[in-house]
């Protein structure tokens, strides 16, 4: 598979994305990344929900179902589930994957399943026109915030770790290099595997811009001596906001089996390549026995 | 004759109700059974209800012949549905009006239940075991057979505990054969040579059913009285290779069996109307992606949480409208056992045939009430798998120019790739989009991608069966009814053509795609139309009236959360009908 190149995840629909948006580098890290693991489109599959960077998958060439508001991650259960040989990654936003995706988000990370989570998260409502977010620093004043978000903001890194999630990590559309290492890595972790992008909307988000992001954000990778598997060390990072932002892997636990790894039917190899069980018809009289 | 046993929640009258009807099914005789319970684990009032007969019973009955009464609400609750001559065995330490109900005909029997209980060196729950050997004697019923029935429920309990019962049930028999039997005119017997029969309800059939039809994957959020089907499923999941997923919610549980489709697994989802209001945007969602999904809808009195445990039939303009825009849907809402087996499996066939959401529509009269039927009605080796235009590997490998995941046909079915082959490559999106999956907004391709989806229906009605017509040729009353009422109508029917007046059914099962023309004439036809559903507004009388032109004559309509019984519907037609039988 090593012959895979960009070339082949090209997409053909025009993007409606705006110029300068944070949504082009990750498009472009996610190809990267995939080209280096070796995977070919067809061996991958993208859900998404809705939003401007759920649009996404539809700027490349890959198998992709894009759902509805919120929904990437229940369809990517579903998938993963009845085929567990595919790549599956699922593209959320903040307000998505967060806000009306919230219940699917905590409960994906609690059961580990091995797919790819990358919320692309620019703190604010795009496509509708610059609304706050879930993840909208509070005070942030917006068309339906006018006096400045009165919510804390959800912190979707320790909200992870503390639902179970086995990989968290953040990535930023500043530093498209190593966002494609932080996915790269996402996508060999075996277990659910957040990645949350700092993703500047250039258009609605006049406060988180690069710029403002430039300011704050470090390298994990840096930082002498820090190290994702020790879930302490972890917990502090994951709060870490504002003056100081971390990007890289902030959590890893390596171990855990994945939720297809436990369903005893799964063993048997990929659902959808198990065919029709040719035992029912003889198992049906023992079957309808049962209930004599 | 119609059994009931009526209790506290706790005092294990399903259990004892469940074991009754086993013991009568295995010795040949025709059973319904159902029960009447309240939102809670413990406490409030609880009854099952047995109807056994010589001929097959497709549905309880109103005339209640021997009361099994546990506690005294039982006989507050029954005794005016007691038919005279009718048995009430009950404790003897129980306070009850004697002279009053003398007065009506009844048969009083008190016995020592508790006492009995007690002495044998069980428990005072164990009274139930009493009650049903009192009533094994009083109906000079086979005791081997329900003796079996105590073997075997207590089995995993231990040999103590068997015997305990054994000789309770034994105790309490001898005493009411003794006392009562001669004063008692209905009888019970076995039927010898009767072919074997199995006792299920309407969730299990279409468990059954899904699993002989290949359902590979089942997700679902806990829901009266859609639960026992992913428990079902799950009992039986390594056994038949299925998974089954308990969600987070009921979003969660329709997306993730569309997951499952999409990918190339047979995959089902089940609840109730709530649950079924959350999933309805996802609905939409299959509708415009084009996958093939099964949804069991089992609908509970509405609306809101409305009454939890009980049955209603008003959610089927819900679940033929539900989602905003236009789409393809098929529903089925199946009358009898067998019907549900056929549903559970045919389901996905039409699923993957059109490509598009089909619901099962039942309710919580016919996902728990059990009936005795012969076990040779369910085959499965005559279970067919159509999967449709399905792509093989082979196909795939031959493919030439680009996969069109929607590509623009005559049928509207447009050939489906699972994801996984290089040549298949492709995407699809609840964006209306073109051939290929990719987003569109001009009018010229969303009018044409409407117009191919909306296709579908005009070959999927051809295989919707025309509802069956029941009784008597020339009628002067044609009953009109869908779903689990098909007993209760059939019966009603029967009863009207033995007090001579012909009387006839027709009985919707396959609802949508609509079969307008076959339907028509039927309608046409009829002389005095009455249109008998379970809910307030006459659903499918509206759906008659907009798809035929024709109005009912009239709508006899029940909304108190009970299901419908013989008695009840002709009580009602002779009362708004002013039949004159």
């Amino acid at each position: 598979m090593s012959n895979v190149t960009v070339a082949d995840y090209q997409g053909i629909e025009v993007s409606t994305w705006c110029p300068g948006c944070g949504d082009f580098p990750i498009l472009k890290c996610i190809k990267e990344a995939l080209v280096q693991l070796g995977l070919a489109p067809h061996q991958v599959i993208m859900t998404s929900g809705i939003g401007c960077g759920s649009k996404l998958p539809h700027y490349m060439r890959v198998n992709a179902y894009d759902s509805v508001h919120g929904r990437a991650l229940p369809v990517a259960m579903g998938l993963k589930l009845a085929n567990h040989d595919l790549t599956v990654i699922s593209i959320t936003g903040d307000g998505d994957g967060y806000g009306i995706g919230g219940n699917h988000f905590i409960h994906t990370c609690r059961r580990n399943p091995d797919i790819v989570h990358i919320a692309q998260n620019n703190q604010v409502y795009g496509l509708t026109k610059g609304q706050y977010s879930p993840t909208s620093d509070l005070g942030y004043i917006t068309t339906t915030s006018p006096e400045g978000s009165i919510e804390v903001a959800i912190n979707p890194i320790a909200l992870a770790m503390a639902t179970g999630a086995t990989f968290v990590s953040r990535a930023s559309s500043g530093d498209p290099k190593h966002m494609t290492q932080v996915i790269a890595k996402a996508i060999q972790h075996k277990g659910y595997a957040l990645v949350d992008v700092l993703q500047p909307c250039v258009t609605f988000n006049k406060k988180n811009t690069y710029a403002w992001y430039k300011e704050r954000v470090y390298k994990l990778d840096d930082e002498k001596g820090y190290d994702p598997h020790d879930p302490k060390a972890a917990w502090v990072k994951a709060q870490e906001w504002g003056t100081r932002i971390p990007i890289g892997v902030i959590y890893q636990e390596v171990g855990r089996l994945t939720y297809e790894e436990q369903v005893t039917v799964l063993k048997q190899g990929p659902l959808v390549k198990q065919g029709f069980n040719g035992r029912i018809k003889d198992d049906s009289e023992l079957l309808k026995e049962e209930f004599v | 004759m119609t059994i009931k046993i009526g209790g506290e929640a706790g005092q294990g009258v399903e259990s004892s109700g469940a074991g009754f009807v086993k013991a009568l099914s295995r010795g040949g005789v025709h059973v319904f059974g159902n029960s009447d319970y309240m939102s809670r684990i413990r406490g409030g009032y609880n009854f099952y209800q047995i109807r056994a007969s010589f001929t097959p019973v497709f549905c309880h009955s109103d005339d209640l012949h021997l009361l099994l009464a546990l506690n005294g609400e039982a006989i507050t609750q029954h005794k005016d549905e007691m038919v005279k001559g009718g048995a009430i065995i009950y404790d003897e330490e129980l306070k009850i009006d004697a002279d009053s109900l003398r007065a009506r005909g009844i048969l009083l029997c008190p016995m020592p239940l508790v006492k009995l209980a007690y002495e044998s060196g069980a428990n005072r729950i164990m009274a139930n075991t009493a009650a049903i050997g009192a009533a094994v004697g009083i109906t000079e019923y086979d005791f081997e057979r329900i003796a079996e029935v105590i073997r075997q429920n207590f089995q995993r309990k231990g040999e103590k505990v068997v015997q305990d019962n054994l000789k309770l049930a034994r105790q309490a028999h001898d005493i009411a054969k003794e006392k009562y039997a001669k004063q008692f005119k209905f009888k019970l017997s076995t039927i010898p040579n009767s072919p074997k029969r199995m006792i299920l309800h309407g969730n299990q059939a279409i468990s059954l059913g899904a699993i002989g039809g290949g359902c590979r994957f089942m997700s679902g959020y806990p829901m009266t009285p859609a639960s026992t089907i992913i428990e079902f499923m799950s009992a039986k999941a390594n056994q038949f290779g299925i998974v089954t997923k308990q969600t987070e919610d009921e979003i969660s549980a329709i997306l993730m069996a569309i997951g499952a489709n999409h990918a190339g697994v047979r995959a089902m989802t089940a609840t109730s109307g709530g649950g079924f209001s959350l999933m309805v945007e996802a609905l939409g969602l299959a509708g415009i992606t084009e996958t093939p999904l099964v949804i069991v809808e089992a609908q509970r009195t509405g609306p809101s949480t409305g009454l939890p445990t009980r049955t209603e039939q008003a959610d089927l303009e819900f679940v033929l409208r539900a989602s905003q825009g236009e789409f393809p849907r098929i529903i089925l809402a199946p009358g009898t056992i067998e019907q549900c087996f056929e549903a559970g499996w045919r389901a996905f066939n039409l699923a993957e045939k059109y490509q598009c959401p089909v619901i099962i529509l039942t309710d919580l009269y016919q996902s728990a009430a059990v009936q005795a039927i012969d076990k040779d009605s369910f085959d499965f080796s005559k279970i067919t798998i159509e999967r449709g235009a399905l792509l093989d590997d082979a196909a795939l490998d031959k493919l030439t120019s680009p996969y069109k995941r929607h590509a623009i046909t005559e049928s509207g079915i447009s050939p489906r790739a699972i994801p996984s082959h290089p040549n298949a490559v492709f995407m699809t999106t609840s964006d209306e989009h073109d051939e290929m999956g990719h987003v569109i907004e001009d009018a010229e391709t969303r009018i044409k991608m409407m117009q191919k989806r909306m296709r579908k229906l005009e070959l999927a009605v051809e295989e919707m069966k025309t509802p069956e017509v029941y009784g008597a040729k020339k009628a002067e009353i044609t009953l009109i009814g869908w779903g689990s009422t098909y007993g209760a109508l059939r019966e009603a029917v029967d009863r009207l053509n033995e007090e001579g007046t012909p009387a006839d059914l027709i009985h919707f099962v396959d609802i949508w795609p609509f079969p307008e023309e076959r339907v028509t004439p039927l309608l046409k036809n009829a002389k005095y139309t009455v249109c008998v559903e379970g809910n307030y507004t006459g659903q499918l009388a509206n759906i008659l009236r907009t798809y035929t032109g024709i109005q009912v004559d009239k709508r006899l309509l029940r909304y108190d959360g009970r299901p419908f019984s013989p008695g009840y519907i002709l009580a009602k037609l002779k009362e708004e009908v002013r039949l004159h039988v």
